[in-house]
């Protein structure tokens, strides 16, 4: 399913959560790895907890910065409500690895909207594709030692799915967009979600 | 050669670094504050925020008189509260390279509207660049100032949300020009730089001269370019638009426009000769495919793509099956979006913005409110629904006074906060205090421009570039301006702020309050975050709490045994412990921070 001329990808979370963080890793593990890249950050006014998502895509040569609807190869998400938005960028055959996070939006925390149950999630997901991987990557950055690292897992994760690029260029950009006491646990959080993302399902 | 990811603000900031610009001034505004915030790093360039765009437009063609390539740039809207120096500066040209960065912003992502500013290039008789990628964000800079050293006469960079959000790889240089080895001296030329009309007069016929040569240049300029390949669709474009149009149609002609103003005439209709059908695809209004249609030559555009918000990949491939221009299979199957009904995330103050208390106090006063531009804008968002008008920059306290004027029943009030006051805010309490209304501000000083990220103002004390410097007194300012009834209170304390509004109801005659409190995001604030907790036991789940809009209060799981009604709970990682909802609770359920850290003792 890899095509080898280039990927499109969607990351979607919520601000704050490390989404941008995790995108700044993904487009330099692409320059990295030769492909030229661009990525568009999709935003409205700046907030705490928003809707965050970001538009990444590596090729030989990139037009557009943003990504057609239908045209998305892979949906990267850090949050179970915001991966159900986007949905239909999904190709067919795409793939959707997200991070079992639960943020509750304003709305259902005052009790006016429901969050959807895994259920329902799966269920939403499982129309659009049969490729559908729920990361526990809460769990596993809280084994590795801290749980912001979730988003690394989910990297780790994706980085199975990208098999032409090697561990240690992801290992090396990591290193170099974290901060420098939190290396090593987010090396450990990118091997963890690597193990998991073989298995999970 | 080193290449780097850069986003278009990025990159923008690069180019004025590298190209030798050597002031550079801005007010923040979305999608564009993040050039300065960039450029302010490099020592080698005087970069500052100015309180208004027209203030940082005039400092730039300052800079450019005195022999400095300068730089000012705005968003869309700023250009509108510049445009008197964009105008004269056309007008008198300068003695080094000048660039204005015009930010607009398609779909208005951060906008009161989605105005397209290369109508102002043409209005003013200044040459439009377009860059389609940070590269030539990057490259345009550069080749913006020596358009402008070679015609003498200011250029537009024109950028837009999807070009300065974007992060595309650049290859970076070095900075190029060199410093004049002693000051320079300042070139007088009275009949040049004084635009009386006299010598406007004699200046106008050169500017439209020059504008004729900056056409013929346009003819031979390298970011003017044609790729040829099926002749049987010829596609004029420039900006992002290019970008979506190459992917679509994958094998049609190009004239891709690095200069939207003037077009280069024989170069459009040689293109035109060339093919079968000539389109337009451009964002926003039908300004190409109008100049196209000036030179009466057969074009189409805005009756294939839309003016109304951002073009994509999506929309464009969509508009071009429906005209025709690809065939039907050459849609992109998609999947109904399953995405109706769920929960959204829309914009909300955030947990502990010292707005609220503002905007429950005069919610509970019943007050007519007219907003003004910033985070506390978010106030007219139910259920809130505390602010009743919202046009553009300073625009509150001007239209309060007008409503007071009219001879309405009760005193409105006017909302606008610490950085929109010193932007366009002042002349109008002058106003008022000049012609006396029975108008009340409320300046909602947060210690900061908030809603841009966080940058410096008059009224921080400290500049851009870190540099302490005076922090302006509001008191003393309104004092100076003739208002004397004045009151500041915490924003936090609700009945202080109704003590003060109250007062100001009841006299005659204009009257401010400053609600003072600094945005909880501030790193002065987090340290002094608190979490609030709710005493289940006194909650009887009536409700007044919620109706603060809190981010961190919800209804809980529990409800109460008479009312049936849920309680209320606060989550632990939200709270900042402003203790706004603990002074809306009649049962005293919500604890106060006392409480809280007198346990913590």
């Amino acid at each position: 399913m890899i095509k080898t001329t280039g990927m499109n990808f969607l990351l979607a979370g919520v601000g704050g959560q490390g989404t941008l963080l995790a995108s700044n890793v993904l487009a330099h593990v692409g320059v990295r790895a030769g492909f030229d890249v661009k990525k568009a950050e999709v935003h409205g006014m700046a907030q705490r907890g928003g809707s965050v998502s970001s538009h990444m895509r590596w090729g030989e040569r990139i037009y557009s910065p943003l990504i057609g609807r239908g045209e998305v190869d892979l949906i990267v998400a850090f949050e179970k409500l915001e991966v159900l938005r986007y949905v239909d960028m999904l190709r067919s055959g795409g793939t959707v690895l997200v991070g079992d996070m639960c943020i509750p939006p304003l709305s259902v925390s005052s009790g006016s909207d429901v969050y959807p149950d895994d259920a329902q999630i799966r269920r939403i997901l499982g129309q659009a594709t049969d490729d559908v991987h729920l990361i526990p990557s809460i769990r596993l950055a809280e084994e590795v030692g801290n749980v912001r690292a979730h988003n690394i897992v989910v990297l780790g994760a994706l980085s199975n799915r990208i098999p032409q690029v090697s561990e240690a260029i992801w290992l090396e950009v990591i290193s170099e967009w974290v901060p420098k006491r939190f290396v090593e646990v987010n090396r450990d959080a990118f091997q963890a979600g690597k193990t998991a993302g073989l298995s999970a399902g | 050669m080193k290449k780097e990811l850069l986003a278009g603000n990025q990159a923008v900031a690069r180019g004025a670094y590298e190209s030798g610009v050597r002031v550079a001034a801005a007010y923040p505004g979305t999608p564009s504050t993040e050039i300065l915030e960039n450029l302010a790093r490099y020592d080698a360039v005087y970069s500052e925020w100015a309180p208004n765009e027209k203030v940082a437009l005039d400092v730039a063609i300052g800079a450019a008189y005195a022999g400095s390539r300068a730089m000012a740039v705005m968003k869309h809207v700023g250009l509108n509260v510049a445009a008197d120096a964009f105008f004269y500066a056309s007008m008198t040209g300068m003695e080094a390279g000048l660039v204005i960065v015009s930010a607009d912003d398609p779909n208005m992502y951060s906008s009161q509207n989605e105005q397209d500013n290369r109508h102002y290039a043409k209005f003013a008789r200044v040459p439009c660049l377009e860059p389609s990628d940070s590269q030539e964000a990057k490259d345009l800079v550069g080749v913006a100032l020596s358009l402008s050293e070679q015609f003498d006469g200011p250029v537009m960079l024109r950028v837009t949300t999807r070009i300065c959000h974007s992060n595309t790889l650049v290859e970076l240089g070095e900075r190029t020009a060199q410093e004049p080895p002693e000051p320079p001296e300042y070139r007088i030329d009275r009949s040049k730089y004084v635009m009386v009309p006299g010598n406007a007069r004699r200046r106008h016929p050169v500017i439209e001269e020059r504008t004729r040569q900056v056409q013929a240049f346009a003819e031979t300029f390298a970011l003017n370019r044609v790729e040829m390949d099926d002749t049987s669709l010829g596609i004029v474009t420039g900006g992002v638009a290019y970008q979506y149009a190459r992917e679509v149609f994958p094998n049609a002609c190009f004239l891709k426009l690095g200069m939207t103003w003037p077009l280069p005439e024989q170069m459009v209709r040689e293109f035109a000769g060339r093919v079968d059908r000539l389109i337009v695809v451009e964002e926003l209004d039908s300004f190409i495919e109008d100049e196209i249609r000036l030179m009466g030559i057969e074009v189409e555009g805005k009756g294939i793509f839309p003016i109304c918000g951002e073009l994509d990949p999506t929309i464009v491939r969509q508009r071009a099956i429906e005209a025709g221009l690809l065939p039907q299979d050459a849609a992109v199957p998609v999947r109904p979006s399953q995405a109706q009904g769920l929960p959204a995330r829309p914009p909300l103050l955030c947990p502990g913005c010292p707005h609220r208390g503002v905007f429950v106090t005069t919610n509970k006063l019943k007050l007519v409110v007219n907003g003004d531009i910033g985070c506390y804008t978010l106030g007219f968002l139910p259920p809130l629904s505390a602010l009743h008008s919202c046009g553009c920059m300073g625009a509150s306290i001007g239209v309060a006074h007008g409503v007071s004027k009219a001879g309405i029943a009760q005193k409105n009030v006017a909302v606008i906060g610490d950085s929109t006051f010193f932007h366009t805010g002042m002349p109008a309490l002058l106003n008022v205090a000049y012609n006396q209304s029975d108008t009340v501000v409320i300046i909602m000083d947060n210690r900061t421009t908030a809603m841009t990220g966080h940058q410096q103002n008059p009224g921080t004390g400290k500049t851009l570039m870190e540099q302490p410097t005076y922090a302006v007194e509001f008191e003393a300012l309104v004092r100076a301006m003739g208002i004397q009834r004045v009151h500041t209170v915490d924003a936090y304390r609700l009945a202080d702020v109704e003590a003060a509004l109250r007062d100001c109801l009841e006299a005659d005659g204009p009257a401010v309050v400053i609600a003072r409190r600094e945005c909880a995001l501030l790193p002065v604030a987090r340290k002094q975050w608190v979490t609030l907790a709710v005493d289940e036991d006194r909650c009887n789940g009536c409700g007044l709490c919620f109706r603060v809009a809190c981010p961190a209060i919800s209804k809980s799981d529990h409800l109460d045994d008479k009312t049936q009604r849920a309680k209320a709970r606060i989550d632990p990682l939200l709270c900042t412990g402003c203790e706004v909802c603990a002074q809306v609770c009649v049962r005293r359920a919500i604890s106060f921070r006392e409480e809280i850290e007198g346990e913590e003792v």
